[in-house]
């Protein structure tokens, strides 16, 4: 019997559903934050909120992070390390992004099993460069004393709290495309939580 | 236990729903006897980032000073109260009075403080909320004030009471900091009942909330103070 290789490795899968339960509690607890002094000319209802009020959203901000951070370290680490980055994400053209664009747009974009077409690549590289935007500029905005240099490189306080919410919106634009892209093809889903099987080296596809 | 939800039990539902914190759907919230895991788990958080803080707090790294065109006018007021409910404290009749580990417990009056070397600064006032303002304080260095009372330096929390029922309390190493004032003006005058006469904590390493105004009182200790707002669930340290 040929050894099962799993569409998404265990670590991957773990790191996977730590950030998502991060990034929720965190946006939720960040719009509670945003709320207590808005810098646009609406709030967020109170009802998808995280933390009841302003001392609560930012013990629950502050608890998160912690999460998403070391959960972060992990992913980048072990991605660079087992060259998961490499074989999964690279390489990515612009050509290839605008084809698989547009062969999506017209539903005609085939999902190999264990390959990530160039938008899925796009968005993965997208929502981890927004990850650590996130971070950096939640720092400044955490620091601006003890971290000036940090808060100077992103032109101060407010301006830091500014690239911080748009950090959170491309994060949420993504997770929007990202879930949207999973229902139209939820069979890539259940690898995703159970690993899946990579098809069998004799070329018979096994169905995760 | 401090309490970081209005409803907590609401709060955790909704994390939950959130599908946020499965690992804490074990507890039995409706028991009172029974830790609520929700708060415990957020408590040890804060507790853990108060000591984060603590080590990147660096006694020589100094807040950012302003220009005096900067300054924000009007200035804004900020209380858990109305400004027309801002303590009236006679001036004349006020003592400081001072409690713990301090040698000389002697209260003060407001011209011993004014005869004593200032330190004038115009710095950034920055809310928990998230908006600041920038004004010009000037006052006691809090360092100076707790050599000349010959208070234990190596006490770990300088506590302060308040004319409005307010508390508060800092890390000594953040009350030894150069820019830590008791502050006795606001933009060139003598502090006004709003804005916290007749002395103020002004310590522009920290947010607001954790510049009491309208001091009556100040305590060395090695006991935890805890705060008005710490104790609803603000980060303790609450450093910039
Ligand atoms: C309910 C929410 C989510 C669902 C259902 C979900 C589902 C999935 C699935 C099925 C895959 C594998 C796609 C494939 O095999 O073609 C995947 C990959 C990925 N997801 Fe999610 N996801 C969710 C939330 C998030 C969030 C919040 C983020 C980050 C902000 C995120 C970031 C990623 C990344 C970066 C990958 C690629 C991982 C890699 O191979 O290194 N996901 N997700």
């Amino acid at each position: 019997m040929a050894k099962r290789v799993p569409i998404h490795p265990l670590p991957l899968r773990i790191m996977h559903w730590l950030n998502a339960i991060a990034i929720v509690v965190l946006i939720g607890s960040g719009w509670e934050i945003y709320d207590a002094s808005p810098f646009l000319p609406f709030t967020f209802p109170q009802w998808m909120t995280i933390g009841q009020w302003l001392g609560g959203a930012i013990a629950w901000h502050l608890a998160a992070i912690w999460l998403l951070m070391l959960n972060g370290l992990f992913y980048l680490g072990w991605g660079i390390a087992s060259g998961h980055f490499r074989r999964k994400f690279l390489p990515l053209s612009p050509r290839a992004v605008l084809r698989d664009t547009a062969a999506a747009l017209r539903f005609r974009l085939p999902h190999e099993v264990g390959v990530y077409n160039a938008v899925q690549r796009l968005l993965y590289l997208g929502v981890i460069a927004l990850g650590i935007l996130a971070v950096l500029s939640g720092l400044a905005v955490w620091k601006p004393v003890q971290l000036w240099w940090l808060s100077d490189l992103f032109g101060g306080f407010f301006i830091s709290r500014v690239v911080h919410f748009c950090a959170m919106t491309g994060i949420v634009l993504f997770i929007a495309v990202h879930v949207l892209l999973v229902a139209l093809v939820p069979r890539v889903l259940p690898a995703m939580i159970t690993g899946g099987r990579l098809p069998e080296p004799d070329g018979r596809e096994v169905r995760p | 236990m401090k309490s970081f939800g209005l409803d907590r039990r609401k709060l955790l539902g909704r994390a939950l729903a959130l599908g946020a914190l499965g690992s804490l759907s074990g507890c039995d919230f409706d028991h009172p006897n029974h830790p609520d895991l929700a708060d415990r788990f957020l408590r040890a958080m804060s507790d853990w980032n108060d000591e984060v803080q603590a080590a990147l707090f660096d006694p020589r790294t100094l807040a950012p000073t302003f220009k005096p065109s900067q300054i924000t006018r009007p200035p804004r007021f900020n209380a858990f109260y109305d400004i027309s409910q801002a303590p009236q404290v006679d001036a004349a009749t006020w003592r400081l009075a001072l409690t713990g580990r301090i040698g000389d417990k002697r209260p003060w009056r407001i011209g011993q403080l004014r005869a004593m070397p200032r330190e004038s600064q115009i710095t950034r006032l920055i809310c928990v909320e998230g908006w600041r303002v920038v004004g010009q304080w000037s006052g006691v260095p809090l360092h100076h004030f707790l050599r000349k009372v010959n208070a234990d330096l190596r006490a770990r929390y300088v506590s302060i009471h308040c004319a409005d029922g307010y508390f508060s309390s800092i890390d000594m190493a953040s009350a030894l900091h150069p820019q830590t004032i008791l502050a006795l003006d606001f933009l060139g005058a003598p502090l006004t009942a709003p804005f916290g006469a007749p002395l103020r904590l002004r310590i522009p390493t920290k947010l607001g909330f954790k510049n009491p105004k309208s001091i009556v009182a100040l305590g060395v200790t090695n006991t935890y103070p805890g705060g008005y707002w710490e104790n609803q669930g603000y980060n303790w340290f609450s450093g910039s």
